[in-house]
Parts: structure tokens; C-alpha cells; sequence
């Protein structure tokens, strides 16, 4: 239960080192298995390809698997239908400055309970990670509320700025980036970090210097999930966003409430704002499967 | 723990003694600003009539005691009866979503504990429903589920002549229930998946090969081995699925827009909407406020029962 693994515990090692092929009936239910798995999880994925290169006539009318012709249209169009470059920038500043925040603060969080023995060590993790479980909507009603009245008396702006909402996204990512990173923090050496604040480095110093270039694979993790978690929001950016902040999350929608359903352009759009994530996650997908092993098995 | 501090001198000593707290203090603002106030204001705000005119100055708004909560509880009256009906969907939702997501992630995750040919490649696959942003894959399900353009019906009506010629409706109406389910459990099994996926790779080798020792074939071990060892991790990881499950809001908004129809109307959309809807927010929080509470109590039975469970099968 206590197991942490080490500091690069990949999602790789085989349960034996020469395995005796498994029995022909293990063999074909788990063929059988894997491949209806597939695709399911396939089927999506093919139907937004598909569509974003067909003409609008073929995603009007009955369903075709192949299309009746291949057309690069709807990648022009989304541009035009919706600001969708607008968006997307929207998306870009609010998802990138969340995740440099929630991986800096997080770093410090985690340094301090993973090297600390302070009062209140465990209250703060038990605290932290318990808002993780309550629903968003406790807290949006509030939370917009807060927003507006601050508004009103000071005069600054928060309510559909992309300030607030990248405040709300950094501490929707902050309790797990702080749990994957003590996991990460206490399988560096701490001998390497005393032996740094000997060396004439503060424990700042150290930190720096010593603990977090050892833990650049759960930090690399940490980012990628908070980055995730900002672009894919959806409750927070339809109510605490106006015309010039939406993200994308709710700018898509404004494909679907034209009188004309543009399928092939949600499509088209759909995989273009899913690129920056899915390719990110898949290239850095073995620090993040490596983190969440580091939290979860805990 | 830190057996070093013998060596500084004191005032270094008494300077790293606050240097944990100053190094909490940025992550525990945040929270506390975020989430911590918000929640005691939605517990305070549930005991007022907050209805639009009073958005702009909140604390204007009267106290109405009980009343919010004897409305939201009344299931003789169409509030109170439309949100138990709501809850009820969202538990028998949950139940579902959340036994079919543990199972095809176990299931995915035994099968492929052992090497094969391609099993990486598979692997990054199976985490792609993960990695899609909501949205994105959900507006995809949606239109998959469209009565006449959609891949669904074509499938079922066109090619299986399954259903007769009428086409079926799925995102209106009674079948809205099982679109909802199919969307949240291709959306969140890859999760169990990893999890399950991580815990394995704990499972010493030795206790595979003592076994095999012994003659037991590929299924005596994983019932007799593999399940056994995810235990410890199932506890927290149905736990999580449970919470997200039972909250998600994304799923339903993204696919059937603000109003959901009654058969997949989640309790978070059903908040949201008579919130945002008439603008009352008094009735919303103290529907939130019951939300939480459920939540912890069910938490903290959950809790206590499979971690007295877990200790009773260890003695």
C-alpha cells in the first residue's frame, strides 16, 4: 500500500520476464475483448474524421460510413462560422496560465509537506484534497456571486474576465497536482537535498537546484493534467465568460444553435481543439501514467 | 524525518520552522478563496431568498429560515418532486456508469498485464476518451445520437433493420437515459483502466510463478492473485468514479444543451438549471447544500465499511 515506486516507474514492466504463452481460450476471449473495446473506443474518433472532411450534404442526410467525397471546406469554414480563432487564443491564454501557476504553487505545497513535519501537515492534505470530491455546481453559484460583488465595489472587472476564471481553473488542478507531487518529491533522496542546504543553498536553494530537476517527470505530468483539466472545463467558462473571453468549451456550441446544423464544421473544429491536448497527452503519456501510479497506489 | 535540523543554529532553526507554512500559504489562499468561502456562503445563501434583484447586493436579501429547504424537500410539489426524480435518476445513473466503467477497466487492464504484440500502441489508444477534451467527444456522441443524420440509427434502423423504419429519438425522451450512460461510460472507463493498470504493475512476479508452480492455469491466477491485489486500490478508485460520476455536469450540458430531458436530468444540470434558469438562487443552494450532504454521508459509509471490511480480511 505505501509503495512508491521509483522515479520512473513506466507503465511497461510484464508480469513475468518469459511467460508461458497463455491457453488458446484465454487467448481468444481476450482477442475477442480487446478488439469489440477498440471499437468502441475507435467508433468517435472515426465518425469526427470522417465527418470533418465531408461536403454539409452528406452530414444532413442518413449516415454514410464512406463519404461521397473528401473535402479540406469545413476547416476553412469553422474560422468564419464562429470566432474561432478568438476562442482558441481565449483557451490558450486562460489553459496555459492556469497550469504555470498550479505547477509553481504546487511545487511549493508539495515541498513543504513531503520535507516537513509541521503542525497541521495532515489536516492540509486531508483539506486540500477533500474539495477535490464536491460538486462544481456548490460552488459556481457562490462563486459568481463573489465575483459580481467584488465587481461592484472596487470597481475591478473579475466577473467574465479570463483572470477569474483562470484563478478558479488553478485551484480545480491544485489538490491533485499537490498529491502526485509529494508522491514524486519522497521518492527523491533526501540525502541529496541536505546535503545541497549544507553546501551553502537554502532550502529554496535546494528545491530548486536538486528536488525539482529530479522530479521533472512528475512535474512534466502534473502540467500536462492541469492543462487538461483548464481545457476541458465546461460548467465555469459557459456561466463566468462573455463574448470576448469564451473558451472554447462553449464557444463550440455556436455551431449547433444555428438554424443550419454545420456537423462537418463541429467536426472539423472538434478535432482541431482536440489536437493540442490528445498530442500532447499521448507524447507525455508515460510521465502522466507514471505520476498517477506514484498518487494512486499510495 | 528531518534529522538534519540537528546542525543549524537556532534562529535558522526557527526561520525553517515557518518555512513550510509560507510555502502552503499560496495553495492554501486559493483554496480557501475558491473553494472553502464560496461553500459557507451557498450554506448561508440557502437560508435567504436570493432571487435576481438581489444578485448585485446579496446580503440584501431576506432571510426566509427554513423555507428554501421545505420547498426543495416538498415532493408533493412539483420543485421538490422534480428534483427527487432527478436524484433518483442520478443514483441509478451512477450505479451503472460507474459498475460498467470498473468493469470494462479491470477487465481491459488484466487481459493486457500480460505482453503482446501491440499492446502499447493499444494501450495509448484506450487512453484516448481520456485525453479528448469533453466537449469535443461528447458533441461527437451527440451527433452520432442525431434521430436522422446520425451513425446510430443508421446502424440500428438502415442496417440491422432493428426498431422498424421509424427512426428512434435518443436524445429526447426515455432513451435519452441510455445515450447519457453509453457517452459516460466510453468517457470514463479509461480511467479505471489506468488505475487498475498501475496497480498491477505492483503484483510481485514471484507470486504469478509460485503459482504456476502449483498448476494453477491463467484464470486460477488472475481470480486467485490479480483480483485480489487491486483491492486496496478499487477502495479509492470507485470512491472517485462514484464522485465524478454522480457530479458531472459536462456530459448531459454538452449533449442535450441547458435542459436535458427528464430520463438523464443529473442532479448538478438540474441545479443549474433552476439556478441560472428563474434566477433563484436561494433554492439552488439549499439543493446543493442537501447534495453535499449526501455526498459526505455516503463518503464516510463508504469509507468506514470497506475500510473495516479491508482490515477484517487481513486478521
Amino acid at each position: 500500500m505505501s509503495e512508491r515506486p521509483g522515479t520512473n516507474p513506466g507503465p511497461r514492466s510484464g508480469r513475468r520476464s518469459s511467460p508461458p504463452a497463455p491457453p488458446p481460450s484465454f487467448r481468444v476471449i481476450r482477442a475477442v475483448f480487446l478488439t469489440l473495446l477498440s471499437g468502441f473506443v475507435l467508433l468517435p474518433v472515426y465518425v469526427m474524421v470522417t465527418s470533418s472532411l465531408k461536403p454539409l450534404q452528406d452530414v444532413t442526410g442518413r449516415f454514410r460510413w464512406i463519404p461521397s467525397g473528401l473535402t479540406l471546406r469545413p476547416y476553412i469554414d469553422i474560422w468564419h462560422t464562429v470566432p474561432l480563432a478568438r476562442y482558441f487564443v481565449n483557451s490558450l491564454i486562460v489553459a496555459g496560465a492556469a497550469t504555470a501557476a498550479s505547477v509553481v504553487i504546487a511545487v511549493f505545497a508539495a515541498y513543504a509537506v513531503s520535507r516537513h513535519r509541521f503542525r497541521g501537515r495532515r489536516l492540509f492534505t486531508v483539506t486540500v484534497l477533500s474539495t477535490q470530491m464536491f460538486p462544481g455546481i456548490l460552488f459556481l453559484l457562490p462563486l459568481f456571486l463573489i465575483f459580481v460583488n467584488i465587481g461592484n465595489a472596487t470597481g475591478i472587472a473579475l466577473y467574465g474576465s479570463r483572470g477569474a476564471l483562470i484563478l478558479t481553473y488553478l485551484t480545480f488542478s491544485l489538490p491533485f497536482s499537490i498529491w502526485m507531487l509529494i508522491g514524486y518529491f519522497d521518492s527523491v533522496p533526501r540525502d541529496l537535498d541536505e546535503a545541497a542546504t549544507v553546501d551553502g543553498c537554502g532550502p529554496i536553494g535546494a528545491l530548486l537546484r536538486v528536488v525539482v530537476p529530479a522530479a521533472v517527470p512528475g512535474i512534466v505530468a502534473v502540467a500536462v493534467y492541469a492543462f487538461m483539466t483548464a481545457w476541458g472545463e465546461v460548467l465555469f467558462a459557459s456561466v463566468m465568460t462573455n463574448d470576448t473571453t469564451r473558451t472554447l468549451a462553449v464557444g463550440l456550441q455556436g455551431y449547433s444553435t444555428q438554424t443550419d446544423v454545420y456537423w462537418n464544421q463541429i467536426m472539423a473544429a472538434s478535432l482541431v481543439v482536440s489536437i493540442p491536448v490528445v498530442a500532447g497527452f499521448l507524447l507525455l503519456q508515460k510521465y502522466l501514467v507514471a505520476g498517477l501510479t506514484a498518487g494512486a497506489v499510495k | 524525518m528531518s534529522t538534519g535540523s540537528r546542525m543549524f543554529p537556532k534562529s535558522a532553526r526557527l526561520r525553517r520552522s515557518s518555512l513550510p507554512y509560507l510555502l502552503l500559504l499560496p495553495a492554501l489562499v486559493l483554496e480557501l478563496l475558491i473553494h472553502l468561502v464560496p461553500m459557507v456562503m451557498g450554506i448561508l445563501m440557502s437560508f435567504r431568498r436570493l432571487t435576481q434583484f438581489f444578485i448585485r447586493d446579496w446580503s440584501r436579501a431576506p432571510w426566509t429560515g427554513r423555507d428554501n429547504y421545505e420547498l426543495v424537500l416538498d415532493v408533493n410539489r412539483p420543485v421538490g418532486e422534480a428534483l427527487l426524480r432527478s436524484f433518483l435518476t442520478t443514483c441509478l445513473f451512477t450505479l451503472l456508469s460507474v459498475g460498467l466503467c470498473w468493469l470494462l477497466g479491470t477487465a481491459a487492464a488484466v487481459f493486457m498485464q500480460e505482453s503482446f504484440r501491440g499492446r502499447g500502441l493499444l494501450r495509448a489508444l484506450f487512453l484516448v476518451p481520456y485525453a479528448l477534451p469533453v466537449y469535443a467527444a461528447v458533441i461527437t456522441w451527440a451527433f452520432m445520437f442525431q434521430r436522422d443524420n446520425g451513425l446510430v440509427n443508421h446502424v440500428l434502423h438502415d442496417q440491422l433493420g432493428l426498431g422498424g423504419a421509424d427512426h428512434t429519438f435518443w436524445l429526447l425522451g426515455d432513451n435519452s437515459f441510455w445515450a447519457l450512460l453509453t457517452v459516460s461510460v466510453w468517457k470514463g472507463w479509461p480511467f479505471a483502466f489506468l488505475i487498475v493498470t498501475a496497480a498491477l504493475q505492483n503484483i510481485p512476479g514471484e507470486l504469478y510463478e509460485a503459482a504456476a508452480l502449483d498448476g494453477a492455469g491463467i484464470w486460477r491466477q488472475i481470480h486467485r492473485i490479480t483480483l485480489p491485489s487491486v483491492g486496496a486500490v478499487n477502495q479509492v478508485l470507485v470512491l472517485v468514479l462514484f464522485l465524478w460520476t454522480f457530479n458531472d455536469f459536462n456530459t448531459p450540458f454538452v449533449l442535450f444543451g441547458k435542459s436535458a430531458p427528464e430520463a438523464a436530468d443529473l442532479v448538478s444540470l438540474h441545479i443549474y438549471q433552476s439556478s441560472f434558469v428563474t434566477w433563484n438562487f436561494g433554492t439552488g443552494s439549499a439543493m446543493s447544500v442537501l447534495l453535499l450532504l449526501f455526498l459526505l454521508l455516503v463518503t464516510a459509509g463508504y469509507l468506514l465499511v470497506t475500510t473495516r471490511g479491508r482490515r477484517n480480511e487481513h486478521v
